[in-house]
């Protein structure tokens, strides 16, 4: 096991550069370092101008994703010695533009994330009086998988699709659109679906499969849109068969 | 005279361009550019069925025409590689059906190896059928 391994570390210093090099530190590498350890190091130790974005450190705020080697990573969870002897290539998020060294601008996904209506949507509220929307395990079971997208992004990262068309809606958007869908206190379906049928919508996913690989929360993108899909077009199958009063109904 | 590229108050992004060749770095991103590509092939079966039938109604001089046509080795070497590419179509096919299908029996949810299978046992049924017509003569 080295002592030390070598990061590369993709910088863009706006006031002083038209585009990204690469600058390489040495840090040490102990067994249980991960690469976020090592830009720490880096900012602490080395060079404090260096920028990215980190906050809890253990796999759930989805704030420090970046590529490492190539590949999008959660870099609290990528241990630099599986990368030895090195050198480590850590470069911002790809498919969005870079704002300064590692981080990355993601107004775009925040703006797409709020349009498919995130959170529980009823046409009615029941007042607190008549107490909680209440759920048995099996309904959890329907839409838990999709619960655990945490927003790192890792998935807009791997998806060509979004990379060549950014209007495309994206992986985790859709994801976190079926876990609400499917979540049995919800009626916010036919809203969502007015967005997420459209060309830049499930459409637009012609899948590849990588949002689904790269994820750490194995929430199964891929899987979602491949299911809202069928959703969808069976929906529209409805709208034809089923007369029409009973299609609304259905609605 | 203000640079149009710098917008007051945001800093200068980078927007780094997405290669034309993206698709060559990593193996599952070439393997999904072979799956588009295959629909070609798709088509092109598509096609070659239309003329086979056209040859069947035109009679015997238009049905060994055909024939001939399909022996020749640049036509035998375009159905091979046609072939391939729509065993691999299917095949990708077949690998997402359980991701997009989600069925109950009751209130348990089917495992996703069991869609997965019983599509391969509808293949392998419908190929019997098939074999059986084409062979029982």
């Amino acid at each position: 096991m080295p002592e030390r391994i070598t990061m590369q570390v993709a910088r863009y210093r706006p006031e002083i550069e038209s585009d990204a090099s690469f600058q390489q530190y040495e840090v040490p590498c102990p067994k249980d370092w991960v690469v976020l350890d090592g830009l720490n190091y880096v900012k602490d130790q080395l060079d404090g101008t260096l920028s990215y974005r980190w906050s809890c450190r253990m796999g759930v705020c989805g704030s420090c994703g970046m590529m490492v080697n190539g590949e999008p990573k959660l870099t609290c969870a990528t241990f630099l010695s599986d990368y030895a002897p090195g050198p480590v290539k850590v470069e911002p998020l790809k498919n969005f533009p870079i704002i300064r060294d590692l981080v990355v601008e993601i107004s775009d996904f925040m703006k797409k994330l709020v349009a498919v209506k995130p959170w529980i949507v009823r046409k009615e509220e029941k007042p607190v009086s008549q107490g909680e929307y209440l759920q048995t395990p099996d309904e959890l079971d329907e839409y838990k998988q999709y619960s655990m997208c945490i927003n790192c992004m890792l998935c807009y990262s791997a998806c060509p699709i979004y990379g060549l068309d950014p209007k495309f809606i994206g992986p985790a958007a859709i994801a976190l659109a079926q876990r609400y869908n499917l979540d049995s206190r919800d009626e916010g379906s036919a809203d969502r679906l007015e967005v997420l049928s459209q060309h830049e919508g499930i459409w637009g996913c012609t899948f590849v499969g990588e949002c689904t690989e790269v994820c750490p929360k194995h929430v199964d993108p891929a899987g979602a849109i491949q299911r809202y899909k069928l959703t969808a077009t069976m929906d529209w199958v409805k709208s034809f068969v089923l007369p029409r009063g009973k299609a609304k109904e259905e609605e | 005279m203000t640079d149009p590229t710098y917008r007051e108050f945001h800093p200068r992004w980078l927007r780094p361009r997405m290669s034309t060749y993206w698709w060559l770095g990593k193996w599952p991103y070439v393997k999904f550019i072979l799956r588009e590509l295959s629909s070609i092939f798709v088509a092109w079966f598509v096609i070659y069925l239309l003329f086979l039938v056209r040859a069947v109604k035109g009679g015997e001089v238009a049905w060994s025409s055909f024939v001939a046509l399909s022996a020749h080795p640049v036509m035998l070497t375009v159905n091979v590689i046609a072939f391939f590419f729509i065993v691999f179509h299917a095949l990708t096919w077949f690998a997402v059906a359980p991701q997009a299908i989600v069925a109950h029996i009751g209130k348990k949810k089917v495992p996703a190896i069991l869609i997965a299978a019983s599509h391969y046992a509808a293949w392998l049924v419908v190929s019997a059928a098939l074999l059986w017509l084409l062979l029982r003569g």
